[in-house]
Formats: C-alpha cells, structure tokens, sequence
C-alpha cells in the first residue's frame, strides 16, 4: 500500500518563481529568503518521494468565473506551466499520476468530498512555485504530482475545518492504494498577506506563527478558525492558509516538527516553510 | 446560508463587536467582515457585480489577446458588454475603482501583468502610496494590524483619504 512519508507546507508566491527564473535569487533583497529553503530543499532531497499529493489553488488560469469548483484534482498524464497573463514560466512541465489521482478522485467521492475531475488544465504558480521551492531547478522535475485544487478566489472557500477533513479522506485514500509509492503531500499558499485595495501589504506574523503552532500540535484548533477572522487578522489573500489544513490533516495526529522558516517579505507576503514527519 | 459564528479559536487582543453596517439586502455572511478596513471581499454581491469586467481580464491570458488589446483597447473591450463605468475604470487604469466594482484582484491583476506591472506595483498603486514607499514599507514589516483590523477602530485611516465609504455595496 502507498504510505504518506511526509508533509510541506508553503507559500506560493509568484515573484519567487520570477527570482528563481530571472535568476535573482543571489540579490541583497531574495538571498535571506533562498537561504531559509536550503534545509528544507535537503530534507526533500533525502525523503525522495515517489510522488507528491500536492495542495494548490488556481488564480484564473485553468479555471474562471464560467466554473469554480470548491474541490477538483488533477487525473492528466501531464500539465503545462500556464501563461498567467506574463507568459509561460521556463520550468519543466509536470508530469501526472493518473493511476494514483484516479484511485484518490474514486476514494474521496465514495467518502463524499465531490471532487470535481480534470482531465486538462495547465497549472499556475500555485502549484509550479512550491515545486521550484522544494525541488530548486532541475531539467525535470524529480517525481510525478497530483494537483489538488481549492477554491479560494470566490468567496466563500471550504471551511477549514472541511480543508481539514478532505486531508483525513486523502489519508485514507493514499492508504488504500494498491502500490507502493511514497507520498509527499504539500499545502500551499499563505500566510498573512493582502494584494487588494488600501489595506494591501498587510502582514501579521503574529498570527502566523500562532497559526502554525496550532497547525502543528493543535490541529483541531487550526481547523476551527473562521473565515472572517483569516480575512481580518491574515490579510484578504491569506485566507489561502485553509490549504495547509489539508496537508495537515493528511497526516496523524501527533507529527514531528523537522523544519520551520518564516520570512518577512517575500513581495507582499509573509512567507512560511513547514516541514513535518509523520 | 448560515452566518458565521464568532467563536475563534484563540483570543486575539481585539474588539469584535462591532456594529453591523450591512445593507438589508447583503448576504447573510456580509456582516461578519464588511467592516474590515480597505478590502473587497469577493463574494456574491462583488463577483456578481464584476462578472464581465473579470472575464474581459481573463482573456488577456492569452498572448493574441494582449496583442489585439494592446492595438486597440476601445474596440477590444467591445467584445465583452462592459458598463460604461468598467469601461472608464480599465482605460484610466484606476484599479482601486475596478475592485469597488466588482474586479477581482487575480483578475485585474492580468491586465496589470499586460502593462509589465507586477504584483507588488499593482498593490501599490490600490493605496495611494508611491512605489518606494510601498516597498519599504513591506521591508519594514508590511501593513501593521494593529489599527487595520475595523473601520470602527480609531486608529484606521484610509490612506486615500477615503474614509468610511457608503458605496461599498
């Protein structure tokens, strides 16, 4: 049977993969942040996952207004970088797992999260920024993903505690399938940010690093914050944070902390980097 | 839908009573979070509001569509049955006025990305700040919560000057 070997949570931000692919990561203002991915970077490297389970949201790019589902995951053999409005970022593209998306896709549904299918899409920075995060910048990316997508744009997102759910029904599932792949699951998104209007550059690491504490040992806790009070104390965008909450709840109960980096800014966010073991 | 409850999950050092503002016939969840300070929520009433100018943005997706946009944006925008208002809010680039009126931020973020703005220059131009300032504000920690929770709080100020607006729908 598949066994999950280890979760990631990140943010996703877009001027990160602009560093990386404009090769700015050595600047005064990128090198702090770059240096804080060095320990995660080797653990990944070390765990060498088979395939990673990963958690994203789309940002109008494969989906949007016309459709938004609030669950969907990803059942193609392949997925193009998208152009997000700047052109297609220069990264490999990222090779599926229609075997192992198929059978969760399956699993969930039985389990009732409707997942909505997709058999085509090209996925954004969401999803192509964390694997630059965990996997630096190599010809082709190290192993196959499922993308799991999450509405988080259309107000209102699944609750975190529902986040929190669908990662218990993705553990179960992963559980039960006939392979043996190791699995990385990985939240992304977050933490505190705000892109809109005239409270844009909203920051609360306070917040964060409570949010985090809570993610980690208190799970139940994490889960049962509301929408109204990311909105307030995260900043409007950093509602993203309910994706962690799959990734966590993909794990058990009690997990081992290997690695926490929080870096302030990243363009307008503050930026987390959440290693835990199982 | 159900309203949510108040209940949070660790105590934050802030007031959470304040008074409700919302119109009569605003979504129920509305009047948890219409009184955070600079910020459109996009829910029903923004996205309902906003449909067509997000679509328009949508398309610039792709790179013949920038192309034709670029060549002539009056007649490109033709094709999408905006309002006279979005259509004066995209000309003049007043993208504070896009969110009011229903754009979403991922979405008027495309026609930012069009004109070579990125993320952190879009954001700086919603809060009336010069880009210098908006990026060393960001070094120095970003926007504090402390004042930036409520409308109510006596401590928020637009920074447009813009205060306590009625026609935030």
């Amino acid at each position: 049977m598949a066994e999950i070997i280890g979760g990631i949570a990140t943010s996703h931000v877009p001027a990160v993969g602009v560093a990386i692919d404009r090769d700015r990561t050595k600047e005064a203002y990128w090198e702090p942040y770059f240096a804080k991915l060095a320990p995660l970077r080797s653990w990944v490297k070390e765990l060498n996952p088979d395939v990673c389970v990963l958690v994203y949201n789309d940002h109008a790019t494969a989906f949007s207004l016309e459709v938004i589902p609030t669950f969907a995951i990803g059942l193609a053999e392949s997925y193009r970088p998208a152009d997000e409005g700047y052109g297609r970022r220069p990264v490999p593209d990222v090779e599926g797992h229609p075997e192992l998306a198929w059978h969760l896709a399956q699993t969930l549904i039985l389990d009732e999260f409707d997942m909505t299918l997709v058999n085509e899409m090209d996925v954004d920075h969401g999803l192509t920024v964390p694997l630059s995060v965990m996997f630096g910048e190599p010809d082709a990316w190290p192993c196959p993903v499922v993308p799991i997508l999450v509405n988080v744009v259309q107000f209102p997102p699944p609750t975190g505690r529902r986040c929190y759910k669908l990662g218990q029904a993705l553990r179960r599932a992963i559980g039960s399938f006939p392979g043996t792949e190791r699995v990385l699951v990985v939240g992304t998104g977050g933490m505190s940010h705000q892109l809109q209007a005239e409270r844009a550059g909203l920051l609360n690491p306070e917040f964060d690093h409570r949010f985090i504490d809570l993610l980690v040992n208190r799970p139940e806790d994490a889960a049962a914050i509301e929408h109204n009070e990311y909105l307030r104390e995260a900043g409007s965008e950093g509602i993203e944070l309910v994706m962690w909450l799959v990734m966590r709840g993909a794990l058990p109960e009690h997990v081992t902390e290997v690695y926490r980096a929080t870096h302030l800014p990243t363009s307008n966010t503050h930026n987390g980097l959440v290693a835990l073991a199982p | 839908m159900q309203a949510y409850h108040s209940r949070k999950a660790f105590a934050m050092d802030e007031p959470n009573d304040a008074p409700n503002h919302a119109p009569n016939d605003a979504p129920p969840e509305r009047s948890d979070y219409h009184d955070i300070p600079g910020t459109y929520v996009f829910d029903s009433v923004q996205s309902r509001k906003g449909y067509r100018l997000n679509m328009f943005c949508m398309s610039l997706n792709d790179a013949r569509n920038r192309d034709s946009f670029r060549a002539g944006e009056s007649d490109y925008l033709e094709r999408y049955n905006l309002s006279s208002e979005h259509r004066t809010a995209v000309l003049t680039r007043d993208w504070l006025r896009m969110l009011e009126l229903g754009g979403n931020i991922y979405y008027t973020a495309k026609l930012a990305a069009c004109d070579g703005l990125s993320f952190q220059q879009l954001a700086a131009r919603q809060t009336g700040m010069t880009e210098a300032d908006y990026v060393a504000m960001m070094i120095a920690g970003g926007r504090p919560i402390d004042g930036n929770r409520s409308r109510t709080d006596p401590m928020w100020s637009s920074p447009l000057s813009r205060g306590d607006r009625s026609d935030r729908g």
